[in-house]
Formats: C-alpha cells, structure tokens, sequence
C-alpha cells in the first residue's frame, strides 16, 4: 500500500452502467490512478468483503456507491462501507432516488418472485421451484440474500454525504467531481457542504436543451414510435411527454438532442419534493381543449403515470411504493 | 365515544367560491360532519399533486378538492387546470393501490352552501365505507427487515 488516498466503488442493486462511466472519464481515469489506491470495486479488482471488513474505519477516503438497497447483502455492504468511508456518494439514479429497479415498489418480493418463477407464461417449471435461501449440499449450507418488500435508496439505508444523480451520471460530471474530491483531499480547497447534490447544474434539463420552445399547448399525446418528430421544435409540444420541465440539469441534455424525451433520470431539480407529482402537473396542465371533461379525458390517456413520472425516483418519492 | 372509525379528510377549498360556500354553509348553520380539516388555496388550480401526496402520507384518509364551477374562475382558467391533473391523479393513486373514490373533485360556488353540506357529509360517508387508509403503517415491518440483514449478512 502507497500513501495514496484510498478508492472504492461498489454495486448494489444496478446494471453496472455506472462503473462503465467511470471508465468512460477517458484518460481522467489516470487521475485517480496516480491521487488513488483502488482498495474495493468489484467489478475492476479482485477484493473481498472481509478485506473490507479488515480496513479501519474511515480508511477508504472516497466511496462512490451505485445501486439501490434491495436485498440483505446490498444493505450490509452499505453500513459496512458507510463505516469504513471518510465521503459516502450516492452514486448515479438507483443509489440516489432507487431508480429503475425502484419501480419494483409497485408490487410485493413475493408477487415479483411468482411472475418470475410460475407465472410468465414462457416458463417451463412444472414443479414450481422457487429459489430458496437457504439450501443444504453436502460441502455445507449455502444462503442467498434475502429480497426486501420495498426497494430503499442508500440515503434511507445509511447516512449520506453527496448525491450524484443520473442514469448513469455522464462522464464529464463525474471528471469535475474528482477533480474536486481530489483537490479537498489534498486540502487545496474545500468539499462541497454535506449532503449536496453534486455533478449537476442548476434549472431543469430545459435550460439545456436547444430546441425551440413556445407555447405548451397540446391536443393529444404521441409515443415516439408513431411519428417523426421536428428536429427543432421541443418535444413537449410536439404531444411526446419529455420530463424535461421536472428534471435537473447536468446531463446537457443529450437525450432530447437526438429526439428521444428526457426520462427524469437525473431526478427532481432543486426545491422539488417529488419529480413525479410536478411532472404529473405540468402535463396536465398544458392540455388544451374546451371543456374540462376533453381537457380530463386528454389527460386521463396517459397510459402509465407512475411508469412515466417515477421511472427513476419511485422509491425516493412522497409515497414510495404501491400499497399492496 | 363509539367504536365508529372516523375518517381524516383534507379538504382543499379554493378561496373565491368553495371557501366561501363552506363559509355560507356555517352562516346558514347547515350541519356537516366534522371530519374535514378546510385548507384554503388561492386556487383549485394552486393545488399541487405534491399537496394530495403528502396529505395521504402524513396520514389523511380521504382528500376533497373544490374549487370554482367551470367558466367561474377568478383567475379564468385555474379550475380547467385541475380538471386534467385530477383524472391523472386518481390513475396514478390507483396505481399505488390507493382504492378508489379516497381523492374527489367537487365544483362548490360561493352560493352552494347546501353543496358543500352535502359533499362533505357523502364524502365523509365515503371513506368511512372504505376503511382507515394508514399509509405510514405498511413501512412498520422494515426495521424487522433490517434486523434481519444483520443477522443474514453473506459471508463471501
């Protein structure tokens, strides 16, 4: 071991889309080569769990977590790694707001473990196998994680200190982010205040995005997939709902820049208390017609409300999950 | 004291015609149910999804939102506003399992206090039907769920 600051990057409950944008920083990931010593991220070097439990406290310097908490072994690893951790971020869209997988909270482990196992119709499971966890062989006893009901995000697991949203958080946020971790850590200048949202910017992906924007008026609402849409006319008004007007800024808005919506990834933008119910507004809001029941019936054709205005922050949301 | 369940409502009552129809319903010493907690908005329209959210977290049974007959609207168009965010909402609570008929949208003039007696008293009725809602409740066992964490953590 060098006297160099000390790195760990762990993955909960994601895809791993965010240790591929951490690699995607070009040649900044030779900066954290030469300021840090990597003592945890699986899926870049070969650490174990108990080489983590061995380190003092506080040993690791910065710690970029992704991934929601969603079963035991997620929610052990986050206290074990908030408690050896000087900086805990909360990294990306699932750690930060429960992302993706927080649309999980719509059903119960239990309903999610019988669609995967016994009823999806392209199963083939005639004696209704379950995943067990705890299943006995002759070399010992072998245990699975147990499936939480409600996907968690790590600021309701573990004492947080930075947020980083995003899905995943582009490459070019995560670069000035280090550099800033890095110049604090060397104590050339100061960390952000605790619990700040950082790698964004400030407004709403609108602010970003180069489309012309006039008024929001609109009669019916479109999928992408049905038309074609105006290359320069914002997408909002074109009948496609873009979460553009509910969502922070930071990413440069590159989704609506190629003509896909904004999806909301980087979450709800400063002073929102949830991104779904201002989206929920918004839309309803700019629907036009005569009478109030054109107006209600327009609105009403969303096909999938909590799928479109919680797709990346269910679980960090007022209600959090379905009652089931 | 019965064992009856009184239901919390909310009621969000926009200040130029439903507030003023609940004034006119205490004027005229109509008698409704005292279930409702009045909270008055500028507006039908001012009521923000994040309103009727956070009312059924912090454990409301029933949210009631009134505001001023279409074509009514001091401020013109407020209430056409509410009128597409409520279809909206009773879809998305729906979704979160909320049974349906907890969230009611009611146009009430400031003429109305006979309407607003009876929307209250049918809406109080309503929910008394559908039972507590107890939102915070269903988070109860989580921490039964964590001690299990700790207990089953994987040893790799």
């Amino acid at each position: 071991m060098t006297d160099k600051f000390k790195f760990a990057m762990y993955w909960a409950g994601s895809c791993g889309g965010c240790e591929i944008s951490v690699l995607e920083t070009g040649t900044k990931i030779l900066d954290v080569d030469a300021n840090f010593d990597v003592v945890f991220w699986p899926a870049a070097a070969d650490f174990k769990y108990k080489d983590v439990e061995a380190y003092d406290d506080g040993f690791i310097d910065l710690c970029l977590f992704n991934g929601c908490v969603r079963n035991s072994e997620n929610e052990y690893i986050a206290k074990l790694l908030r408690q050896k951790s000087k900086v805990l971020v909360a990294f990306g869209s699932c750690a930060t707001t429960g992302g993706i997988p927080g649309l999980a909270n719509l059903a119960s482990a239990q309903e999610i473990k019988d669609l995967v196992y016994r009823d999806n119709p392209s199963l083939d499971n005639p004696d209704g196998v379950y995943p067990q966890e705890h299943y006995a062989v002759p070399e010992g006893e072998l245990d699975l994680p147990h499936m939480y009901d409600t996907v968690k995000t790590l600021a309701q697991t573990v004492d947080v200190d930075y947020f980083m949203p995003g899905c995943p958080p582009e490459s070019h946020q995560i670069a000035g982010v280090l550099d800033v971790v890095i110049t604090a850590l060397k104590g050339e200048g100061p960390l952000p205040a605790k619990g700040a949202t950082i790698g964004v910017a400030p407004k709403t992906c609108c602010d970003e995005c180069k489309r012309v924007k006039e008024e929001k008026k609109i009669s019916s609402f479109r999928r992408i997939w049905e038309f074609l849409p105006d290359p320069e006319k914002c997408l909002l008004e074109q009948g496609v709902i873009c979460m553009g007007p509910a969502t922070q800024a930071g990413c440069g808005a590159r989704c609506t820049s190629v003509g896909m919506p904004c999806r909301g990834c980087y979450g709800a933008p400063e002073g929102v208390i949830d991104q779904g119910a201002k989206m929920l507004s918004t839309v309803a809001s700019i629907v036009d017609a005569p009478t109030p029941e054109e107006i209600a019936e327009i609105a009403a054709s969303v096909p999938d409300p909590v799928g479109t205005f919680y797709r990346f922050g269910l679980a960090d949301s007022l209600l959090r999950r379905a009652k089931v | 004291m019965s064992d009856q369940f009184e239901p919390r409502l909310i009621g969000f009552l926009c200040r130029w015609c439903s507030y003023n129809g609940a004034d006119l319903a205490g004027t005229a010493r109509l008698k409704y149910p005292p279930n409702m907690v009045p909270i008055k908005t500028n507006c039908s329209g001012r009521i923000d999804p994040t309103h009727i959210l956070k009312a059924f977290k912090e454990g409301a049974d029933g949210v009631l939102i009134a505001g001023c007959h279409p074509g009514d609207c001091h401020y013109i168009n407020g209430n056409y506003r509410t009128a597409g965010r409520y279809p909206l909402m009773e879809k998305l609570l729906e979704q979160m399992g909320l049974e349906h008929g907890r969230v009611r949208l009611e146009w009430v003039s400031a003429a109305e206090g006979e309407k607003f007696q009876h929307v209250v008293t049918e809406f109080t009725e309503q929910i008394r039907a559908l039972g507590p809602l107890g939102w915070g409740e269903q988070f109860h066992d989580e921490s039964a769920e964590s001690e299990e964490a700790t207990k089953e953590a994987v040893p790799v």
